[in-house]
């Protein structure tokens, strides 16, 4: 079979099983576009604005599981995309960008559209390729695929110049079946005599934690995590980027850990004595003050990166490179078989301790009060969608709300931009996501700051029919800004606020969606009813809520985990003038 | 503490700027960097100098073996290593120094590639200090350039770097 450049991307796609490209056309993908119209089995998803395609196939990868797959035109629209890029580097999520370049002649003398995708995307993608050479095209594919999805999953930039995609020049076909690289080899073998020094550590604890992140929900390891703690009976804590991956409701989960985790998790983490680290990378935003960080603990760590073990935290006693879901099923086989029992009275002792920290209710805030509070929002669409729909957010306070009042109870249903905190992520993740559950309830969690960085894709969300619910929680704030400035700056809100914010509801309603404001408490449930029982439209939701609220409880920068700022040091957020 | 790695890392356009940018990229310092092919021609072996503590190196040999193009590589410093680094230097001359510069490039085991009535080029071999001890030994106002190719190493005994 001799197919042309484009034919043979195209045909590679479809032979990889992909589902959805996200893309937006230019001169440079033209001949791809053209091959993209002549066939059906790969469908191309056009967004309003590069950023959102990158965004969207993020989402459709972390709730599927499945490599997002992105299409963009070279110069700006290769730049358009970085952002989304980073983002899902920083999170290791598997996606394959296809950027058009100028034809091979001309590169390297400042063609129109030009710029060197190889080169910017360098530092924030998992590996690269410019193709050169036709015949090479279904190879680079089959290996930008293998290694985006292996290992450490990230995303993988193909830059393809417009003369190999020409559709006069035709090539043999043949999509490899498998395809390996000698100087990349993602599976490693853990030593037996690791599992077994980590189950003696682990047994010998007497104040144990789990500390499970993104890297269980990657490695599609929930179950086998469940098992390991409910076996173990130890206390667990999530990162933001590994909820859900125990059930939140659980009673053994002590809630999310970190600058805006529970008093109890952060305490529990502080006065532990043996942690196992599940696929989480100490990310500082986790760990606050490096030298104050667990200091009575020795430390277990999992992780399929080597250069995640000791890159902040140095102190690792037993280091376990390796896949989290076959290394979990090693080390509960090796418990299994081991004599030693957790210590039980210990343990029990341990748990009361822990009771005693959850009695402080680090999460509760001023449920009297006459102004929406934002926390309130959260709690209401968890009981809305009865815990069950897929949560996107974007970035700020509104994302840590929910977080911690949203309670995951399965694994790839928290959608969010952890490592960069792209602000501008929710909406066209939640349309990818929506597109690959069309039945399932989609909520994008966003505030007034964060929707407009991506809002022209209301539009995409309309053209191919993904109606997704955006919780949109309007403080009139860059709400976590201003938290900061309030704090750190004497309240001094530098550009943190915008005196010209759009009417949501017309402009929803302009993009052919539904808008609707809510102003008061009791307005809340009635509204997310009627925003979720609409199945086949696109609500957008503008919650006015309390504009002074704050994230509690909260690790300042420089704390510790023993060293958390809660709500009541501060009395109700109501008292608090602002400017 | 200095420390010489070695890479082999496949032959391909881009791969030297994926080392180099890791280095920029993580605040990481190269002292010396030097790249070429070897005898299987799909290869390149890099000889790269950096200096920090055992726990920035060992993210720094982390790091670079996590970049795809990177096919294996070894911390020279572990183990027993012949290191050597290729100079040549440019030296005014006169009548009444040149005498000394020549017995000082005999102490040293240099060679002088090129004379002139007024300049001496000088070739020298050796590990770094060496080089850094006969800059040192010749008068700093004497020398017109300094040219380092930089360190490159191989260990000791039969085990080798290769595929």
């Amino acid at each position: 079979m001799e197919l042309s450049g484009a034919q043979i991307l195209l045909q590679s796609l479809a032979d990889e099983g992909v589902e959805y490209i996200f893309g937006y056309p230019g001169g440079a993908v033209l001949h791809i576009y053209d091959a993209i119209f002549q066939q059906e089995a790969v469908k191309h998803i056009l967004v309003r604005h590069e950023q959102g395609a990158t965004h969207a196939a993020d989402g459709y990868a972390r709730a599927t599981g499945k490599p997002g797959v992105v299409l963009v035109t070279s110069g700006p629209g290769a730049t358009n995309a970085v952002t989304g890029i980073a983002t899902a580097y920083m999170d290791s999520i598997p996606m394959v960008v296809i950027s058009g370049q100028v034809s091979s002649p001309v590169i390297g003398s400042d063609a129109f559209q030009e710029v060197d995708m190889v080169g910017i995307t360098r530092p924030c993608v998992k590996h690269n390729f410019l193709v050169k050479d036709v015949t090479k095209l279904a190879e680079t594919i089959k290996k930008a695929f293998y290694v985006a999805t292996t290992g450490r999953p990230g995303p993988v930039v193909v830059d393809i110049p417009k003369d190999i995609t020409a559709p006069n020049i035709l090539v043999p076909y043949k999509y490899p079946k498998k395809v390996s690289l000698r100087s990349y080899n993602p599976v490693v073998n853990v030593a037996k005599e690791q599992i077994k020094a980590a189950v003696e550590l682990l047994l010998s604890a007497n104040k144990p934690m789990i500390y499970a992140g993104g890297g269980v929900v990657l490695g599609e390891a929930s179950s086998e995590l469940t098992e390991f703690t409910r076996h173990l009976g130890y206390p667990i804590t999530n990162t933001l980027m590994g909820l859900g991956a125990y059930p939140a409701t659980d009673k053994q989960f002590v809630g999310m850990l970190g600058m805006h985790g529970t008093y109890e998790a952060n305490m529990a983490m502080h006065e532990s004595d043996v942690i196992i680290a599940i696929g989480a990378r100490f990310d500082d935003r986790v760990t606050g003050k490096l030298d104050e960080f667990c200091p009575y603990a020795k430390i277990i760590h999992i992780d399929i990166d080597p250069a995640s073990i000791s890159k902040t935290i140095k102190k690792i006693a037993i280091p376990i490179v390796g896949d989290v879901k076959p290394v979990l099923k090693q080390l509960l086989e090796c418990l299994k078989d081991s004599k030693k029992k957790p210590n039980k009275k210990a343990l029990e002792t341990w748990w009361q301790q822990i009771d005693e920290w959850r009695a402080v209710q680090s999460l509760e805030y001023d449920r009297s009060s006459d102004l929406i509070k934002p926390q309130f929002v959260i709690e209401q669409l968890y009981q809305v969608t009865k815990g069950d729909a897929y949560v996107t957010s974007d970035v700020g306070q509104h994302q840590m709300w929910a977080a911690q009042y949203y309670h995951f109870d399965k694994p790839r249903r928290w959608i969010n931009s952890g490592g960069l905190g792209t602000m501008g992520f929710g909406l066209p993740a939640a349309i990818g996501v929506k597109l690959a559950f069309p039945d399932a309830d989609v909520a994008c969690v966003t505030g007034e700051a964060s929707i407009q960085m991506c809002i022209q894709e209301l539009s995409t969300a309309l053209q191919f029919k993904t109606p997704v619910k955006i919780i949109n929680l309007n403080n009139r704030y860059m709400g976590m800004v201003r938290q900061w400035q309030e704090f750190s700056y004497e309240c001094r809100y530098s550009h943190s606020y915008m005196d010209t914010i759009p009417d949501f509801v017309k402009l929803a309603e302009a993009y052919g969606h539904v808008g609707i404001r809510i102003d008061k408490p009791e307005e809340v449930r009635p509204a997310l009813e009627q925003a979720f029982a609409m199945k086949d439209r696109t609500v957008f939701l503008d919650i006015m809520t309390d504009r002074t609220e704050n994230v509690y409880p909260m690790i300042e920068a420089g704390k510790g985990h023993h060293d958390m700022k809660l709500r009541v040091a501060l009395g109700t957020s109501t008292d608090r003038e602002l400017a | 503490m200095k420390h010489i790695i070695s890479i082999l890392i496949e032959n391909e356009a881009g791969a030297l700027s994926r080392v180099a940018g890791l280095f920029s990229a993580r605040g990481y310092n190269i002292e010396s960097l030097t790249v070429a092919a070897t005898e299987d021609p799909s290869l390149s072996r890099m000889t790269l100098v950096t200096r920090g503590s055992e726990d920035v190196i060992a993210q720094i040999t982390k790091q670079l073996n996590k970049l795809i193009d990177v096919v294996k590589l070894i911390d020279l410093a572990d183990s027993p290593h012949i290191e050597r680094e290729l100079m040549m230097v440019k030296i005014k001359t006169t009548e009444q120094t040149r005498n000394d510069i020549r017995s000082v490039v005999d102490i040293f085991r240099g060679r002088i590639l090129d004379v002139t009535p007024n300049s001496y080029v000088i070739e020298m071999t050796g590990s770094s200090e060496k080089l850094d001890a006969f800059t040192a030994a010749i008068s700093h106002d004497s020398i017109i350039e300094v040219v380092r190719s930089g360190a490159t190493g191989i260990s000791r005994g039969e085990q080798g770097l290769h595929l």
